[in-house]
């Protein structure tokens, strides 16, 4: 076995380079495009139909325990080899879905075992992006710690749960399904930066090119917050027009070919500026699978309230180059209501203890709970004298 | 665009005074205006859709007609593709009203020219068209007759194109010959025909094996109508076949993965045509044709030269080969066959010659590798336009639908910065030819003002249009294009009364 990689700190293209962008509507779509190209890692679309697919997170499937229920209209299956050897394409057999299925036409569910499932051989299957997602919604999953008469019955004796999250089909954002239409895929190309009204809303990275021209659609599948429905609506992104040659530098025709080379790497670092809330954000991670030399990590942004928030998962190589991630823009809700629930994880969920510690009022702290959709966690007349 | 600054003088046809606001105005519109005749068909691109498409097109139709009808009726001569010709046509016959008396001879003659040159399915759609847009004047009427009547085998349309070649003929009045009228209103209904091939038609309905001497597209309704089976008929029939036809069956036929054997000489296709053909092939047939379909690419390319012998120097060409120049459904690989098939006509037409594509092609393909180029990556015109201006061409040719990603407004650059820095004098002539119409701009889109766009029809066009260019550069005026456009009409005048004259001879012998 190899050994295990160290916790991510933060989001690095390693060995990736950004390309110049392509604009439709108000998409811009940025290419990473991989280096060196290996083969020992790769990827393949399986495909779900069911109206709703049910992961049993701990225990056997159907076993009580901890359920994670969504939407997941296709998995990823990630093959591997330890030593560097390419792995062979695989064929049709692959496409036999996995878990249980249960009912019938449109009313069917499916049962998965776990979001991170080892098939046989070197081969994993994951529930893409709701490996973030879970690792998300179980942020203090537990409930307070501490029996505080405040938290209502149902806080104190099963936490969290259910505890749930809204988002929207990459389907539903206006123009990105013209957007990925009309994208001409590089060759060497793995990766894309979603932006949406030129605001970061997705990352996605694979190992293979191959794998990427297949997967390139499916970012349609992916989910996205319901703020990008929104700026999808907005008007056309322009084209960056400050991003010119110099023409001072120019001596003779050869110049100018170095020139082009110097607009692309512009182009390539004023991406990377714009992407900032994402790379180089500090992040926490939590290992979730280890194969071979690849580590697959899912991770979250520090939550600032202020500012833009991912969650994601990515798979690291041992020797650091990023050979898949895959992220999603919280909404600025969904930031408030994590960022919360840290903060009262932070004092124990004491609430005037956790008041203080966000310089506010305990009344604040309670309605400001409500409002973000935890009241069930309070007892009524705590709300009550709140709202008083 | 402004409609409110164009003088109303226009619309008698004077000239605004050179230099003035209203003659740039009215040179911009002109050249927009044919730039995009040349490359709209109202079809769906990749980018833009059919309805957006023809909408944009059916403005400007309207625009110039209202305001510069006398260029309107010139700029048939143009060359311009078949589409905007039918569209000039109809346009002007729907308003007649309009005309200028002075001008009224010349929009007939070029109006008859015109509905000449198309090909008969699309001349006989436009006769058709005057009837749901309920047009019937007299000018209408006189045209469709003369149309029908310089037919040289009337028989043998009014077989293939019965139901169009009916209805012009019902609403222009028109008195048939012989057994046409009765073919037209009675078809295999009457009892019998004398002409042979209406004979042949009335038999076919009955007995599958009259039908071989039909028309190709008329004797596949009958085959399936007594359930010949398709390899029997095909086999039968290969000899009415047009080329056209063999090409156009034999691509739809691989798309749907039930290829035919059908024969067609290669070299004897149009150039563009060729190409299109040979990109539908996927790559393990063109490697085992790829000297037959070297040979006939270059032959068609000699022959497209040797039609407009304007020989050429020093000569760069930078293609577009990105994703956007597979095209769309209703254009399957138009814009890269333009490319394609102007990288072979350059060839043929320039003393030295390189091509450079955009992405790079790769050079493992050995000879002849530009035939199993594909569509596909990215858009970056800025290093092989770069790359050509190092090689020192004295004309280098962009041919691009006008998208650039890689990096964004690239070429542009290059060109903005060559021509500030390097290049002042203008010594070296770069042109970007775009087969593509962009429906937002209402032209095809350019790449920056230091690069000239011209549309571009078919390959075949490409030495044509470089005269074009100095038009789309802004460097020359309305009244040179007047006369550029004037030169054009004279042209095809001539063609077409020697074309009649040719006709009336063979008529009375």
């Amino acid at each position: 076995m190899a050994k295990r990689a160290p916790p991510m700190r933060d989001v690095a293209l390693h060995g990736i380079e950004i390309a110049p962008s392509q604009v439709r509507g108000a998409i811009r779509l940025v290419p990473l495009l991989r280096r060196s190209v290996k083969e020992d890692l790769r990827f393949l679309k399986r495909s779900y139909q069911e109206a709703a697919t049910v992961v049993s997170l701990d225990g056997e499937l159907l076993a009580p325990g901890v359920k994670y229920i969504s939407y997941v209209p296709h998995g990823l299956v990630v093959s591997w080899s330890d030593d560097g050897t390419p792995v062979a394409a695989f064929g049709a057999q692959m496409s036999r879905p996995d878990g249980k299925r249960i009912g019938r036409g449109p009313c069917a569910v499916r049962i998965a075992h776990r979001m991170v499932k080892r098939e046989e051989g070197n081969r994993l299957r994951m529930l893409p992006l709701h490996v973030a997602m879970e690792g998300f919604l179980a942020l203090c999953f537990d409930g307070p710690d501490v029996a505080w008469s405040e938290y209502s019955k149902q806080a104190i004796s099963t936490g969290l749960s259910p505890r749930w999250e809204r988002v929207a089909p990459g389907y539903l954002v206006p123009g990105l399904a013209d957007a990925l239409r009309v994208f001409e895929i590089h060759d060497r190309q793995v990766g894309v930066l979603v932006f949406v009204a030129d605001a970061l809303a997705s990352a996605f990275v694979v190992s293979h090119p191959e794998d990427y021209r297949a997967l390139h659609r499916s970012i349609l599948e992916d989910f996205f917050g319901e703020l990008m429905i929104h700026y999808g609506l907005l008007p056309p992104t322009g084209h960056l027009s400050t991003l010119g040659m110099d023409a001072a530098r120019v001596r003779d025709a050869s110049d100018l070919i170095a020139e082009v080379e110097r607009m692309r790497a512009e182009w390539a670092s004023f991406h990377g500026f714009m992407a900032e809330g994402l790379l180089g954000r500090p992040l926490s991670s939590k290992q979730v699978y280890q194969a071979g030399p690849f580590a697959l990590q899912r991770f979250m942004t520090d939550l600032r309230p202020s500012e833009e928030n991912h969650v994601g998962e990515a798979i690291v190589r041992d020797d650091g180059e990023l050979e898949y991630l895959k992220t999603y823009r919280l909404s600025a809700a969904q930031t408030r209501r994590a960022f919360l629930l840290l903060q009262l994880a932070k004092h124990h969920w004491n609430l005037d203890a956790t008041a203080a510690g966000m310089a506010t009022t305990r009344d604040d702290l309670v309605k400001r709970l409500s409002a973000a959709g935890f009241g069930y966690l309070l007892k009524e007349h705590v709300l009550k004298a709140a709202r008083a | 665009m402004a409609p409110s600054d164009v003088p109303s003088v226009q619309a008698h046809g004077a000239s605004p005074s050179p230099g003035s606001r209203a003659e740039r105005v009215a040179r911009e519109d002109l050249v927009m205006f044919i730039n995009a005749c040349f490359s709209c068909t109202g079809q769906r691109e990749f980018y833009g859709d059919a309805r957006g498409q023809s909408v944009s097109i059916e403005f400007l139709h309207e625009y110039i007609l209202g305001n510069y009808r006398r260029l309107y009726a010139r700029t048939l001569a143009a060359g311009i593709n078949h589409f905007n010709m039918a569209q000039i046509v109809t346009g002007l016959l729907a308003t007649g009203r309009d005309a200028h008396p002075e001008h009224r001879e010349e929009e007939g003659a070029l109006i008859r020219a015109a509905l000449r040159v198309l090909p008969p399915q699309r001349a006989l759609r436009v006769l058709g068209a005057l009837r749901s847009l309920r047009v019937n004047n007299r000018r209408a009427r006189a045209v469709a007759r003369d149309y029908l009547a310089g037919r040289p085998d009337v028989h043998f349309d009014a077989v293939k194109y019965r139901a169009k070649v009916r209805a012009a003929a019902v609403h222009a009045h028109l008195r048939l010959p012989g057994e046409v009228g009765p073919f037209l209103f009675r078809g295999w209904n009457q009892r019998v025909y004398e002409t042979p091939l209406f004979e042949k038609f009335r038999a076919g309905h009955y007995a599958a094996a009259s039908i071989y001497d039909l028309p190709f597209s008329i004797a596949e309704g009958l085959a399936r109508k007594h359930g010949v089976p398709r390899d029997v008929f095909l086999s039968r029939i290969e000899g009415q076949m047009t080329s056209a036809e063999k090409m156009r069956l034999t691509e739809a036929a691989a798309r749907e993965k039930r290829p035919v054997d059908l024969r067609f000489d290669l070299a004897r296709a149009p150039l563009t045509k060729l190409a299109l053909y040979l990109l539908s092939l996927p790559l393990g047939e063109r490697t085992e044709r790829r000297d037959e379909f070297h040979v006939a690419l270059q032959r068609s390319a000699a022959r497209a030269f040797s039609r407009a012998p304007a020989p050429l120097g020093k000569v760069a060409a930078v293609l577009d080969r990105s994703y956007s120049a597979s095209g769309s459904s209703e254009k399957r690989r138009r814009p890269l066959a333009v490319a394609l098939a102007a990288s072979y006509l350059l060839r043929a037409a320039a003393r030295e010659y390189r091509a450079f594509w955009s992405p790079r092609l790769d050079d493992e393909r050995g000879e002849h590798g530009e035939l199993f180029v594909q569509a596909r990556g990215q858009s970056a015109l800025g290093r092989p336009l770069a790359e050509a201006l190092a090689w020192g061409a004295d004309l280098v040719v962009v041919v691009s639908d006008g998208f650039e990603n890689d990096p964004p407004a690239g070429a542009a650059e290059v060109a903005r910065v060559f021509r500030a820095r390097l290049d002042p004098q203008r010594r070296t002539s770069i042109v970007h030819m775009n087969p593509v119409f962009d429906e937002e701009d209402y032209a095809p889109r350019g790449l920056g003002a230091a690069l000239p766009t011209v549309g571009l029809r078919d390959a075949e066009d490409l030495l044509t249009m470089l005269g074009f260019a100095r038009f789309a550069d802004g460097m020359a005026r309305l009244d040179e294009l007047e006369d550029y456009l004037a030169a054009r009409v004279r042209e095809m005048l001539g063609r077409a009364q020697t074309h009649a004259a040719r006709g009336r001879g063979e008529a009375r012998r």
